[in-house]
């Protein structure tokens, strides 16, 4: 007898002390987070230095609503209004009082402070868990005055991958085409802009035709298409020194020139006798290989991540659709078979899906797969949009659309628009005039 | 010979005899484990009140009437009436006032007999080779039968419940606040490990006295800046959700709580 109840003392007795009660929790929401940026400091000094040198009445106050705005066009953070703010911002600085911004619902906090210092720029920064009560961040950058937008943008991205866990994609460009005129006539520029629209320049004149520049994914490089003397060329052209060489000129139509990931080669495609295959050039030696040798029309490669394979349409199977093979040519696979054409294949920076182009009963659609070809989504439909491009960050797309003409061939118009993962967050990007063929660049600050 | 054979029949006959009644014992061992099915049969019949047979039914009435008497005596209305508080009580305080305006609704003196008695009446159901031989022979008696220890068990349930989680009603309810309260931060690679577990030390009010990351030595680990974000966002929700929806008995059995956040599901899509 006293043997069962010592067995029973030992079942019940252990179990007793360690059952803990677990709880699995597989399910959040994904509504923007709320954030409080508050307008970073100045002393009266600073305010007269930089009201002298930049004409701004208070840089604090626009160098954190520019890290406000990108924040919110992320579609992931809520800035609060800074109306509700109970804390001033030079005191909010030195140490926050959590009570007040928890009261407003902010789950994070920006403070800082912006100096004068030896003739330039200094700005500092701190991030706050609210709810934790700690500090989770401070940096400060030094920089000339006149590059203080940048530092909004090395701010947001600082912000962004702290509470994401992935790198921003603030600090970039954007090169597009610029486009003005009638449908029939139209003068194309290859133009440069900040990721949020701001400091466009012009990079070419607009006597010849230009078409689908792209970013080198290693660092300021563009290669683009243009026409000269109805022959197509291949240029490179050095953003930041604003050199510029021809790369080769090439026979029959030629298309959408794109760098490998290490940036020491270019991938296209171009026509001879007819057929247009793949071909990649060493920026170096300038020898171009073959890559595809195959009757059917292959364009628009691009390659992956780490340069091992390549994708791009074909229509070696009737219709166009989207193919992968090995960076050398071989072990071609088809991966699209949804209804409809598919094109204009890219590959995530992150490596795990491929941004297309389709058309489907009239319609375009910008969606995203995995690499094998599943978990196809389409993440917008409209009358035409083409040429995806992913941010360096692989979680926002930057496409073109154009609107529908009248019977008279009026109301033609050509925009920038962008839209993550998600699907939910479409903005259009403002540009100063139409815009076509976007690419997005990598983080200036790498 | 024949008196050896009858000697040896009459020897044999004495050792069947004693194996049979030895035996039994050791076969009744393996029965030894039913009285925590019949615990668990107690809990679910006071949890829905289903009369499992007229007789039953009767029992359960008795003991309805029983508890009545019970709660009239713990808590006399005439205290509760004078120990109304004079103002409203600052938010920070609201919690501890009320819960001593609670204590000093019951007769002090009187309730903590009661709960020694029951203790002790635990202590005795459990470990007393008698009324766990009670309970074993509970299981040959027709389950309408069963609930005549109603009375008991009902005392017992709290103290029973400790060998058990939540139930799927509170786990729901506790999951579906932390839900609205997670924000996922969406940058996470999905093909990792995204699982953060969190210990919590909670109030009998849900509030937190202590939350722990469980794999916080991953944070420094390279390659694993991700779940440092992934961690903070897991605390941040249960600091947001506070007080949790707990329920409002058993303190003893969820005053440790354990949440798992796996945020790959989301994020895969």
């Amino acid at each position: 007898m006293l043997l069962r109840y010592l067995f029973l003392l030992l079942v019940l007795l252990p179990f007793k002390a360690f059952a803990l009660i677990e709880v699995d929790i597989t399910r959040g929401n994904l509504s923007p987070l709320p954030v409080a940026i508050s307008p970073l400091s100045m002393d009266e000094d600073s305010k007269k230095n930089f009201k002298k040198i930049l004409k701004k009445e208070n840089l604090g106050s626009e160098i954190s609503a520019i890290v406000e705005n990108n924040l919110k066009q992320s579609g992931l953070f809520n800035p609060l209004n800074k109306d509700a703010f109970l804390q001033k911002p030079d005191i909010a600085n030195l140490k926050p009082r959590f009570e007040d911004w928890n009261l407003i619902k902010a789950q994070a906090l920006v403070t800082g402070k912006v100096t004068f210092v030896d003739e330039k720029l200094r700005v500092e920064f701190r991030l706050w868990d609210v709810l934790a009560g700690k500090e989770m961040m401070a940096l400060a950058f030094t920089t000339v005055p006149s590059n203080w937008r940048r530092v909004g943008h090395i701010i947001t991205d600082k912000v962004y991958e702290r509470l994401t866990g992935e790198k921003g994609y603030f600090d970039t460009r954007i090169i597009y085409v610029s486009e003005k005129g009638p449908k029939t006539n139209r003068i194309k520029k290859l133009a440069i802009m900040d990721q949020d629209g701001f400091n466009n320049k012009f990079l070419t004149l607009g006597n010849e035709l230009v078409l689908t520049p792209r970013f080198s994914p290693t660092n300021q490089m563009v290669t683009y298409l243009s026409y000269f003397r109805n022959l197509p060329r291949v240029y490179l052209l050095d953003i930041e020194t604003g050199m510029q060489e021809v790369v080769g000129d090439f026979p029959g139509m030629t298309f959408a020139p794109r760098f490998s990931p290490d940036g020491k080669k270019i991938i296209m495609s171009f026509a001879e006798n007819g057929n247009s295959d793949i071909y990649t050039m060493d920026l170096e030696n300038r020898i171009v290989e073959r890559i595809t040798d195959h009757p059917s029309i292959d364009t628009s490669p691009s390659f992956s991540p780490d340069g091992k394979q390549i994708t791009f349409n074909s229509d070696r199977s009737k219709f166009q659709q989207i193919y992968i093979m090995d960076s050398n040519g071989k072990n071609v696979k088809r991966i699209s078979f949804g209804n409809g054409l598919y094109g204009t294949p890219v590959w995530s920076p992150r490596g795990d899906l491929i941004a297309f182009t389709k058309l489907h009963k009239g319609k375009f659609y910008i969606g995203v797969m995995r690499t094998d070809g599943t978990g196809e989504r389409l993440l917008t439909e409209n009358f035409y949009q083409e040429a995806p491009s992913w941010s360096p960050n692989g979680r926002v797309l930057i496409f073109y659309r154009e609107t529908k003409t009248n019977s008279k061939g009026e109301g033609f118009s050509a925009k920038l628009w962008s839209i993550d993962l998600t699907g939910y967050n479409e903005k259009m990007v403002e540009t100063e005039t139409d815009a076509s063929d976007p690419s997005w660049s990598s983080l200036l600050s790498n | 010979m024949d008196r050896n054979i009858v000697i040896s029949f009459g020897l044999h006959i004495m050792l069947v005899i004693i194996t049979a009644m030895s035996l039994p014992f050791l076969s009744k061992k393996p029965i030894d484990l039913p009285p925590i099915v019949s615990v668990e049969l107690i809990q679910i019949s006071d949890k829905t009140s289903i009369p499992f047979a007229p007789k039953a039914k009767k029992i359960i009435e008795k003991v309805k009437e029983k508890e009545k008497k019970l709660v009239s005596e713990q808590a006399p209305p005439k205290i509760v009436k004078k120990q109304k508080p004079d103002a409203i009580p600052l938010p920070d305080e609201k919690i501890e006032k009320i819960k001593k305006i609670k204590d000093k609704k019951q007769n002090p003196e009187k309730v903590e007999t009661e709960i020694k008695q029951v203790s002790e009446f635990e202590k005795k159901d459990l470990f007393d080779p008698k009324s766990i031989a009670a309970l074993i022979d509970k299981s040959k008696v027709e389950s309408a039968e069963t609930s005549k220890k109603l009375d008991k068990v009902t005392q017992d349930q709290d103290k029973n419940m400790d060998f058990r989680g939540l139930s799927l009603s509170e786990e729901d309810a506790l999951k579906a606040q932390i839900f609205g309260c997670w924000s996922i931060p969406l940058g996470l690679p999905y093909n990792e490990n995204l699982l953060v577990r969190i210990k919590l030390q909670l109030k009998p009010d849900g509030s937190i006295i202590r939350s722990e990351i469980l794999d916080h030595a991953r944070m420094n680990k390279p390659g694993q800046g991700f779940y440092k974000v992934l961690a903070e966002s897991a605390l941040r929700a249960v600091k947001l959700c506070q007080p949790l929806r707990v329920p409002s008995t058993g303190y003893e059995r969820w005053k440790e709580l354990q949440l798992n956040f796996d945020a790959r599901e989301m994020l895969e899509g």
